[in-house]
């Protein structure tokens, strides 16, 4: 099927391992360098990382299916009838990560309401933990102890983020 | 007239397309037939990592990929990323010898085609075999289970955490930028304390439960398909030298056809490596 002569679809054999493996080097070192990790105290901006990285793996994606797999080298309507459903993956994309976005945000909305339930002031969260680690010698912080007990539990056990979002209100 | 006359043609050729005989997209039946599985196989699979985003979207916190997959064969640590590169490149190198097979085929190199695959399915077996290490490494040292995420997940100001936290006892604090990733001893999980920068001390959270299940479900599908993709790979090297597809009409399109099949295998492997190891 194949229109290139037997030499020259060696030559694209040699240059598809080089551009991947180059392509998966840099994406690696992208994710390394944007945490710090290479350059100490460097960081890059999330977004950054984020569209290079992705934009990286398409290319990858798109490399693969047009020379290794030839797509290239077929009629129109096979392209067509493959590739175009994916398509329909935009929108799963947008709309589920979406919602993701959302359930994350009830979430936070219940921790809130269930801290206001309990009648704990939520800005006292700090300073609470900080009594309790170091010893309650008044009742006022064992009353306020059992009173967050739920909390504590049910956060560290299904993940609800109590403190994370409250650093993120002050 | 002349509109009618080519209309006329049209309609012949139509007739002819549907009576048979013709391949209107210029492939054969099997081709066409696994791209398009190929095509549906894609859809599984997206379904997976896209309810893996849906959950991370969801969450305030996640594991950080550095940390998780920091460890090498030889009990070395610290080295984020590492391993599961070489994997990639494994993958990269097998999908490589598997379009070099593909190729002797086209020029009715038996010999060719033998060689090429056999490197092959050396390449896939390398791959699971790095993969039953790297799953072993998380069940048995890092107890991550597919109900249970040992995996602390706090971040501050948006950046993470150095050390490899094996070292950890209960009631330990920390502080933040230094290391509390593992706090599982004795049987139960111990949430550590960690004073922020600002002095503020805090409970370290724990892992989103799903994180284990995502990640043995999604790499254990792919590494099905790699295993599965190297029984296959197996059989048609075999029948390969056996002479069977030389005698046939299509040739070594056999070998197209499970060519295309071990290509999607690592184009999935791009999108896992991007979701699960990058971001």
């Amino acid at each position: 099927m194949s229109h290139l002569s037997y030499e020259e679809s060696k030559k694209l054999v040699v240059k598809g391992l080089i551009l991947l493996g180059i392509i998966t080097l840099v994406e690696v070192f992208i994710a390394l360098l944007g945490k710090g990790y290479i350059i100490h105290d460097f960081h890059l901006p999330r977004w950054i990382m984020y569209l290079l990285m992705i934009s990286m793996s398409l290319y990858k994606a798109y490399f693969i299916v047009y020379f290794f797999m030839h797509m290239k080298y077929e009629v129109p309507g096979l392209v067509k009838s493959v590739l175009m459903p994916t398509l329909l993956l935009v929108w799963a994309v947008i709309a589920f990560f979406s919602e993701g976005k959302t359930w994350r945000e009830w979430r936070a909305l219940k921790n809130d309401r269930t801290i206001a339930s309990l009648q704990v002031p939520a800005i006292h969260k700090e300073e609470h933990n900080t009594k309790l680690d170091e010893g309650h010698t008044d009742s006022k912080s064992e009353e306020h102890k059992e009173s967050l007990t739920p909390i504590d539990t049910t956060h560290h056990e299904s993940s609800p983020n109590i403190e994370e979002h409250k650093e993120k209100e002050h | 007239m002349a509109s009618e006359h080519t209309a006329h043609i049209n309609i012949q050729q139509e007739e002819a397309s549907w009576t048979g005989g013709s391949e209107p997209f210029k492939a054969s039946y099997g081709k066409l037939m696994m791209w398009y599985f190929l095509l549906s196989d894609a859809f599984t699979f997206s379904a997976f990592l896209i309810c893996y985003g849906t959950l991370r979207f969801s969450m305030p916190t996640w594991p950080v990929p550095d940390f998780v997959f920091s460890a090498l064969p030889g009990g070395i640590h610290h080295m984020p990323l590492i391993f599961v590169t070489i994997m990639t490149f494994v993958l990269i190198a097998s999908s490589v010898t598997m379009v070099r097979a593909v190729q002797e085929g086209h020029r009715d190199n038996k010999k060719g085609v033998v060689f090429w695959m056999a490197l092959t399915i050396v390449g896939g077996l390398c791959f699971l075999g790095c993969q039953a290490w790297e799953w072993t490494t998380l069940i048995g040292e890092e107890k991550m289970s597919i109900t249970r995420d040992p995996f602390g997940t706090h971040t501050e100001n948006g950046t993470y955490i150095d050390g490899d936290g094996h070292d950890i006892k209960p009631g330990d604090s920390f502080k933040a930028h230094s290391s509390y990733l593992i706090h599982f001893h004795d049987g139960h999980f111990n949430p550590l304390t960690f004073k922020t920068e600002a002095g503020e001390i805090k409970y370290q959270q724990m892992g989103p439960k799903a994180f284990g299940a995502l990640f043995f479900f999604i790499t254990g599908f792919h590494g099905f398909h790699v295993f599965s993709g190297v029984l296959f790979l197996t059989i048609i090297m075999l029948n390969v030298s056996s002479g069977i597809y030389a005698k046939r009409a299509n040739n070594y399109e056999m070998v197209e056809k499970i060519g295309l099949y071990w290509h999607f295998v690592d184009l999935v492997w791009v999108f896992v490596f991007l979701l699960f190891y990058l971001l």
